[in-house]
């Protein structure tokens, strides 16, 4: 008897600001919707995760009070930006488990205009020097040591690559932010819909060199919810939710191991490699079987990487993969078909449950303007500085 | 002359010229400027001091143009692989922060400079690292 998990429903708000909801608002929004989706009720679901990183009480259980308090186990996850994948593995674990066969994941962040994310906070108080903290610093170290800032360590994590390879600079991360900002015309959830010029993006106002304003994903709010089911239980439903269905082919999690030179600068590389070669033998396909990847463009910088971290180019050819419009929606391997994170958005715990709505729509051809023909595998990958990376294979099966 | 402390306790400006001082597992030889309870590669518990170069090479870096309040922008942020082993993070100065005059894997050398005052007068010294 198998023991897959299936995606049986899946929704998305629009991302955007919404100062007239709250943060529990739209994620019972997300929720109606996925559970309508996939024909059940909250009466049928027998396990809750939900993602947050910036609800510090938890996001759960105020969930609960608005969608049906049904008394079932609720897991609050925060993981870095890997905190939506997090919850729909989460619902995962138990059904395979075999502890529910009905599990409802909800990722939801309400940032607003939250602006630059930084590594530090600023101290207060008086205003005399004394070593503190691990470091032994006496003053935020921000700005002095380095940036923590995240346009500066993804900016640099993308030099870094440059400096390894050959036909890497500047305008091949550019070229990224005019792709999704391309693709994203086409997604009416997105945040924003505009497209714009290579010219445009590489004269934009620098944020941190080399990423401009068009080349940093915006802050915003939003909500996404997915309701997965047992394979067992998947059979007993209608051959209509069970057509619309998608196969979890593989769903993994990993953070950082050990590495040279992360002692400086944070690694964002290895725990994805780990994370791909884990997924692609848990699903057992490979990288040339990907229909479209939704990765975690934070910046146009990290989408470069992991167009090398996930193997979807030669090893060291991610700027010749966006040179030859690889990765574009009529490409070889179509990525951030939905615009990505630098336009569709980037409510944090929202993220990797939107990446799993997307590839999931896609793959039951019902994404409208932005459908990509015939996909029938796909990936969404996240990953937070910490660190944590989630990646999600899916595929159109049939039981 | 006014009191001086490091930023860092990392940055030893008492012994000789300004350095840097890591702490290298006993085990593997893994270092790390923070305090560790146990060694992130190998996980053995014990450490011992280990003086590290001052000059290097720029592994990588970004201009960076939006930081905090009261941090002086723009600013170049890198990682620097020292000479004899292990990488830092931190400004490179004395350069204009421009694409055009800073590069990857150009040569450079340890510096240090003032980088605040308390209200006892106590100067904080930074590191950071200029063109060798």
């Amino acid at each position: 008897m198998s023991d897959n998990v299936w995606v049986l429903g899946a929704s998305m708000t629009k991302i955007g600001r919404y100062p007239d909801k709250d943060i529990v608002d739209l994620a019972a929004q997300a929720t109606f919707d996925a559970l309508d989706d996939a024909g059940v009720t909250i009466f049928d679901i027998e396990v809750l995760a939900a993602g947050s990183l910036f609800s510090p009480g938890g996001l759960g259980q105020p969930l609960s009070k608005q969608i049906g308090q049904t008394g079932i186990p609720i897991y609050n996850v925060i993981n870095a930006c890997a905190t939506g994948a997090t919850a729909v593995r989460t619902a995962y674990l138990a059904i395979k488990a075999g502890e529910a066969d009905f599990g409802l994941a909800v990722g939801a962040e309400q940032m607003g205009k939250m602006g630059l994310l930084a590594g530090n906070a600023a101290r207060s108080g008086k205003h005399v020097f004394e070593p503190k903290g691990r470091y032994g610093s006496v003053m935020d170290v921000d700005g002095w040591l380095g940036s923590g800032t995240m346009p500066a360590v993804f900016g640099q994590a993308g030099m870094e690559y440059a400096y390894q390879h050959d036909g890497v600079g500047f305008e091949q991360f550019a070229k990224v932010a005019e792709k999704n900002h391309q693709h994203s015309t086409l997604n009416p959830l997105a945040q924003y819909q505009k497209a714009f010029t290579l010219e445009e993006i590489m004269e934009a106002r620098v944020i941190s060199y080399p990423n401009t304003l068009p080349m940093c994903c915006p802050t915003g709010d939003g909500a996404a919810a997915v309701v997965l089911v047992s394979e067992a239980k998947l059979r007993t439903l209608s051959i209509e939710q069970q057509k619309r269905a998608v196969k979890i082919g593989a769903s993994i999690l990993t953070s950082d191991p050990w590495s040279e030179g992360g002692n400086s600068q944070p690694d964002v590389n290895t725990l994805t490699r780990v994370a791909a070669d884990q997924a692609y033998e848990k699903a057992g396909v490979g990288p040339e079987d990907l229909d479209l990847v939704e990765l975690h463009d934070c910046f146009a910088t990290a989408e470069l990487l992991h167009y090398d971290n996930l193997r979807l180019c030669e090893p060291g050819g991610a700027g010749e993969f966006i040179d030859k419009r690889g990765p574009w929606r009529d490409g070889t391997t179509p990525v951030n078909v939905s615009g990505g994170l630098l336009s569709k958005g980037h409510p944090i715990g929202m993220t990797g449950v939107a990446g799993v709505f997307e590839i999931t729509t896609q793959l039951r051809g019902e994404a409208g303007d932005r459908q990509i023909e015939g996909a029938k595998v796909g990936m969404a990958h996240v990953i937070g500085l910490g660190s944590s990376c989630g990646i999600h294979i899916l595929e159109k099966a049939s039981l | 002359m006014a009191k001086q402390i490091p930023i860092v306790d990392y940055l030893v400006l008492d012994d000789g010229d300004p350095h840097l001082v890591a702490n290298e597992c006993d085990n593997c030889g893994a270092i790390f400027y923070d305090y560790r309870n146990a060694c992130g590669k190998c996980a053995n518990r014990t450490f011992h001091k280990r003086t590290l170069g001052t000059t290097g090479v720029v592994r990588s870096f970004a201009i960076v143009h939006a930081a905090a309040p009261g941090v002086p922008v723009p600013y170049v942020s890198a990682v620097v692989d020292l000479d004899g082993g292990g990488d830092v993070k931190a400004n490179v100065v004395n350069v204009e922060p421009d694409p055009a005059k800073v590069s990857l894997g150009m040569k450079v050398k340890m510096t240090t400079f003032v980088g605040g005052t308390d209200d006892e007068g106590t100067e904080a010294i930074v590191f950071g690292f200029e063109p060798a």
